[in-house]
């Protein structure tokens, strides 16, 4: 061996040792590249693809930023003065509506005496003998219920009402002018759809992320035993294929929006946010199924398969250890498709009443809310363009974002 | 022939056993719902509300009522009654909405391959010119922008602003053009990419250099021998089109207020209309079925190399 290799011509002579270093040192020139450096490598090169993740890193951190940004109240009605503004840059001061009764006409004022409201009985709470502390808990909690923050923004949590704050803090009463108009109720849109991104955005994912447990469980356990449990796992799958599915989750939710079970489900603390995450999640796995299910098909006769077995890993470990991840390319791109494909949906069923519903507003319900005040007499042309807007390009990115991503991975296009 | 047959046999069995699961699914979810047609906001007194659950047989076991039910189904074809219509059995609105559904659908569809294989062939032939470019940004904003937006948008801009159609109602050919060319535009764009494509595909093949070098026009080798073979994946399109544009009627319907079946199945679901939600589920169901087998036949008409006994 040594012999073949030093028969080269120009083969350092003083010995093994320095031909070794340099060939270590060749070897040290060289880099392996991995399937994602190299996929990244080939999705940079995707103008659009590489565009419409930018547009995509961007939406999604303003979707989880907006309560920092100095917008107007998303909820704030106000019938008297501000219905249907045309986009117009006229200033606007957050809580400085007549009949919300703020200090000053000030959220900023308003907001300091609230809290120090608080500060003070919580300050006699500790002082107080155990006879008044009822009567301080009570009017503490009579006190929470005025919170300012929850008369402009709709049931703020914890983190949402610490950013909030924040805001409040950076920016006092300054808001963004209704640069897109506002609607029939005197909300401000632009406000609107930046907090419509939230809702839509959060369905898209997490209904996604569902869909992406039970596609792979399913897709990746029906492969991997094959014989009749695959056949009868695929058959179930052709069945559900050949349902029309959105109308059977039209009828579920229809069913499961009756006033009792409704009552049922909140007292187990399932709102209709979650049902449609389970409901969609339950009906958008069967691409994934299919695609997981060939993939590990034809990868479970390797190599790697037989060696986990060899040395005893149980049929749970060799499917969720050894081939799950080595179908996650493929399951990422349909991951991005998939994303649209929900989020669509559930701007389909909001814009038809029966998805997200008020306070909540997703892109979906604003749309619908565009086309319900369209009338002969007046176009209100920036209810529709804006929330339209906003939805078609996410939607847009991120089918190329998919696309892209599926060139990038494909194995056939690699070394191009 | 015996092939034709026992496809249709097979597609048969499975568009039967598929409704059969559909039924019994829907039957099931909807006895799960506490409480009947007959508790609402104003209570009926618990004499009457005994009498009328013995007269509809509601008292009687699930099995029994589940039986009786499918029963009616498949001898009578009857759905049942509307919960909430007055007067109006499920199969009534069925037959009034259907007619308005299935003009629409068709019209759309017909629009969508119309102008979807036009414009890919087009695009193909004239590859990488200013028409190619322009024509499939378009079709990638088609395809992007949800039917919904677009029909608002549609409304603003035909109706209100250049006053050239009508905004909503049924009756007149006028009213059907709006609805139809929205519901179909985001299937001919998809259309438009898969011919063009395929178009590409084929163009390069050695039948299409044998047909230019028989001296056949140019016009004659593409639509007589190129298209032929680049429709191959715009067909297998067809099934999913389908669905797409039977849920997407749904929106359209409700939007331009045309009187079909998907309005009423919102205002089914908007109204808690149990049985006529189901039975439109069903009809959709049925629908869906039949036109994919429809299309699964078409494949084997215009790819010989698909053979109907392999379907």
């Amino acid at each position: 061996m040594a012999k073949q290799l030093s028969s080269k011509p120009d083969a350092p002579p003083d010995g093994d040792a320095a031909r070794y270093a340099a060939l270590l040192g060749e070897a040290r020139e060289l880099r392996g590249v991995s399937l994602w450096q190299d996929a990244w490598r080939r999705l940079k090169r995707n103008r659009a693809a590489v565009y419409s993740l930018y547009f995509m890193a961007l939406v999604s951190l303003l979707a989880v930023i907006v309560p920092l940004l100095p917008l107007q109240s998303p909820l704030d009605k106000d019938l008297k003065n501000r219905i249907f503004l045309a986009p117009n840059l006229a200033p606007v001061r957050l809580g400085s509506r007549a009949d919300l009764r703020f200090k000053d006409g000030s959220l900023t004022s308003e907001l300091l005496e609230f809290e120090q409201q608080i500060r003070d009985l919580k300050q006699s709470l500790k002082q107080a003998s155990e006879s008044e502390r009822a009567a301080i808990l009570q009017e503490l909690e009579a006190k929470y219920e005025t919170d300012p923050l929850a008369k402009l923004w709709h049931a703020p949590g914890p983190i949402v009402r610490f950013m909030l704050r924040v805001r409040v803090s950076l920016f006092r009463d300054w808001c963004i002018p209704s640069i897109c108009g506002t609607d029939s109720l005197g909300r401000d849109a632009l406000s609107r759809v930046c907090w419509g991104a939230r809702v839509s955005l959060i369905v898209g994912i997490i209904a996604t992320l569902v869909s992406l447990v039970i596609g792979v469980s399913y897709g990746a356990i029906s492969g991997y035993l094959g014989g009749w449990v695959d056949d009868l796992m695929m058959r179930i799958v052709d069945v559900m294929y050949s349902v029309p599915f959105i109308f059977i989750v039209i009828f579920i939710i229809t069913i499961l929006s009756a006033e009792k079970n409704k009552q049922f489900l909140d007292n187990l603390g399932i709102n209709q946010l979650v049902i449609f995450y389970i409901l969609i999640g339950a009906f958008y796995w069967l691409t994934m199924a299919r695609v997981v299910r060939g993939q590990v098909i034809s990868l479970k006769n390797e190599q790697f398969v037989d060696a986990a077995r060899v040395i005893g890993a149980g049929r749970a470990r060799i499917i969720f250890q050894h081939l799950v991840p080595n179908v996650m390319g493929i399951v990422i791109v349909y991951l991005t498709l998939t994303i649209p494909a929900v989020m669509l949906f559930e701007a389909f069923l909001s814009f038809l009443g029966l998805g997200v519903s008020p306070p909540d507003v997703s892109w979906g319900l604003l749309v619908n809310e565009g086309i319900k005040v369209i009338t002969p007499v007046k176009i209100y042309w920036w209810l529709i363009v804006f929330s339209g807007s906003a939805l078609a390009m996410t939607l847009f990115s991120l089918n190329f974002l998919g696309d892209g991503l599926r060139d990038a991975l494909d194995p056939r296009m690699k070394n191009r | 022939m015996s092939g034709f047959a026992s496809f249709a046999l097979r597609r048969a069995f499975w568009i039967v056993a598929t409704l059969w699961i559909v039924f019994t699914l829907s039957f099931i979810l909807m006895r799960l719902v506490p409480g009947g047609p007959f508790d609402e906001e104003r209570k009926v007194p618990e004499e009457i509300k005994r009498n009328i659950e013995a007269r509809y047989r509601l008292d009687q076991p699930m099995y029994v009522q589940y039986g009786e039910h499918l029963w009616r189904l498949i001898w009578h074809g009857d759905f049942g009654l509307s919960y909430k219509l007055g007067d109006y059995s499920v199969n009534g609105v069925i037959a009034e909405g259907f007619p308005v559904s299935a003009s629409l659908g068709i019209f759309a569809m017909v629009f969508a391959i119309t102008l979807g294989t036009t414009a890919g062939v087009v695009s193909a032939v004239r590859r990488h010119s200013f028409l190619d470019n322009s024509l499939m940004t378009t079709a990638t904003l088609g395809i992007a922008v949800p039917n919904f937006v677009l029909a608002s948008l549609a409304i603003v801009l035909f109706v209100f602003t250049l006053k050239l159609l009508p905004a909503a109602g049924w009756g007149s050919l006028k009213q059907l053009v709006l609805p139809a060319v929205c519901l179909g535009a985001p299937y001919a764009a998809y259309i438009a990419r898969l011919t063009r494509t395929g178009m590409l595909e084929v163009l390069g093949r050695d039948f299409v250099r044998t047909a230019y070098a028989k001296g056949l026009s140019e016009r004659r080798v593409i639509v007589r021998h190129a298209l032929r073979g680049a429709l191959v994946p715009v067909v297998s399109y067809l099934g999913p089109a389908t669905a797409g544009i039977l849920t997407g009627s749904l929106v359209l319907e409700s939007i331009f207020a045309l009187p079909g079946m998907g309005s009423h199945f919102i205002e089914a679901a908007l109204q808690r209309d149990y049985t006529m939600a189901m039975g439109m589920v069903m009809v959709y169901t049925l629908l869906l079925l039949v036109m994919n087998t429809l299309v699964d036949l078409s494949y084997a008409v215009l790819d010989p190399r698909v053979s109907i006994e392999k379907l």
